[in-house]
C-alpha cells in the first residue's frame, strides 16, 4: 500500500523512515531529496517558549496536493510527501517535512525548494509564538512571496493587496 | 441565499470558528466582508479593511472579487505562516 502524499498530525516524524518508504520499490530513483524545517529557540530576537501551529482541515491537505502535482508536471518528480505538524511544538523541534524522488539531484533539489517555497505561503497553516513577552501570531514574510515569485508564481500572502 | 464562513487564526480567536451568514445572490467575497465588517464592534476590528486578510472559497485561496453560490464555504483569515 502506498503511503498518502500529505499528512497534517500532530506526531513527530522519522526522516529516515519516511524517505525509505517514499523511495521502496521504485529502482528508476536516482536522487533523493529531503527538507525538515524545525522551530528556532529565537525568532526575530525573542526567545521563542513554544509554538502553536492551526491550519484550515481539508482544505490544506487539498492545497498541498496541487503543490505535489505541480511538482511533478515541471520536475518530473517520481514520489513527493509532505509532512506537516500542528499543535503545540517546543523549541528544537521539527515542524515540516518534504521529500522528494527524482532520476537525477537537480529535479530532486528543484522540486523540493520549490515545493517548500509553495507550502510557505499558500497552504493555511498559521504560526502563534509564546515567548516571555507573551503569546503573538508570526507575521508572514514578504521574503517568501518573493522566493515563490523566483517560480513564477504571483499570488502574494505578506503582500496581499486589497483586492478594491 | 446563504454561505458558511469560517475564521482561522487572529479571526478566529476574535469572532469564534465561525458562522452562517445570509447575503445577497449577486454578493462576491468582498461585499461578503464588507458586510460582517459594517456589523462593528468585533467584526469591525476583526475583518475591517484595515487589516490584511486572506480568502477561500470552498477551500481555494481565491481573490475577494469571487463570486459567491448558495451553501458556499468562504474563509477569512490572516496571511499564511506555515513551514
Amino acid at each position: 500500500m502506498t503511503a498518502p502524499r500529505v499528512s497534517i498530525r500532530a506526531d513527530d516524524f522519522d526522516l529516515g523512515a519516511e524517505v525509505a518508504e517514499l523511495r521502496a520499490g521504485d529502482g528508476g530513483v536516482g536522487a533523493v531529496c529531503a527538507f525538515v524545517g524545525t522551530v528556532r529557540e529565537r525568532n526575530e530576537g525573542a526567545a521563542v517558549g513554544s509554538l502553536e501551529l492551526e491550519h484550515y482541515p481539508g482544505m490544506t491537505e487539498a492545497a498541498i496536493e496541487s503543490m505535489i502535482d505541480e511538482a511533478t508536471r515541471r520536475f518530473g518528480v517520481r514520489a513527493a510527501r509532505v509532512v506537516h505538524r500542528i499543535g503545540k511544538l517546543a523549541p528544537s523541534a521539527q515542524i515540516v517535512l518534504v521529500a522528494v524522488t527524482a532520476a537525477h539531484r537537480g529535479e530532486a533539489f528543484r522540486a523540493c525548494e520549490f515545493l517548500m517555497d509553495y507550502l510557505k505561503t499558500q497552504a493555511p497553516f498559521w504560526k502563534k509564538e509564546t515567548g516571555p513577552g507573551g503569546a503573538r501570531w508570526v507575521d508572514a514574510r514578504v521574503a517568501d512571496d518573493d522566493a515563490l515569485a523566483r517560480w513564477g508564481i504571483g499570488g502574494g500572502n505578506a503582500a496581499a493587496k486589497e483586492t478594491r | 441565499m446563504k454561505v458558511v464562513v469560517r475564521y482561522f487564526a487572529a479571526v478566529r480567536e476574535a469572532l469564534g470558528s465561525g458562522e452562517d451568514v445570509e447575503v445577497d445572490p449577486r454578493a462576491d467575497i468582498a461585499s461578503l466582508r464588507d458586510a460582517l465588517a459594517a456589523r462593528g464592534g468585533r467584526h469591525a476590528e476583526a475583518l475591517g479593511r484595515q487589516r490584511v486578510l486572506r480568502s477561500a472559497r470552498n477551500r481555494v485561496l481565491c481573490a475577494e472579487s469571487a463570486a459567491l453560490a448558495d451553501g458556499d464555504e468562504v474563509g477569512f483569515f490572516p496571511p499564511l505562516t506555515g513551514g
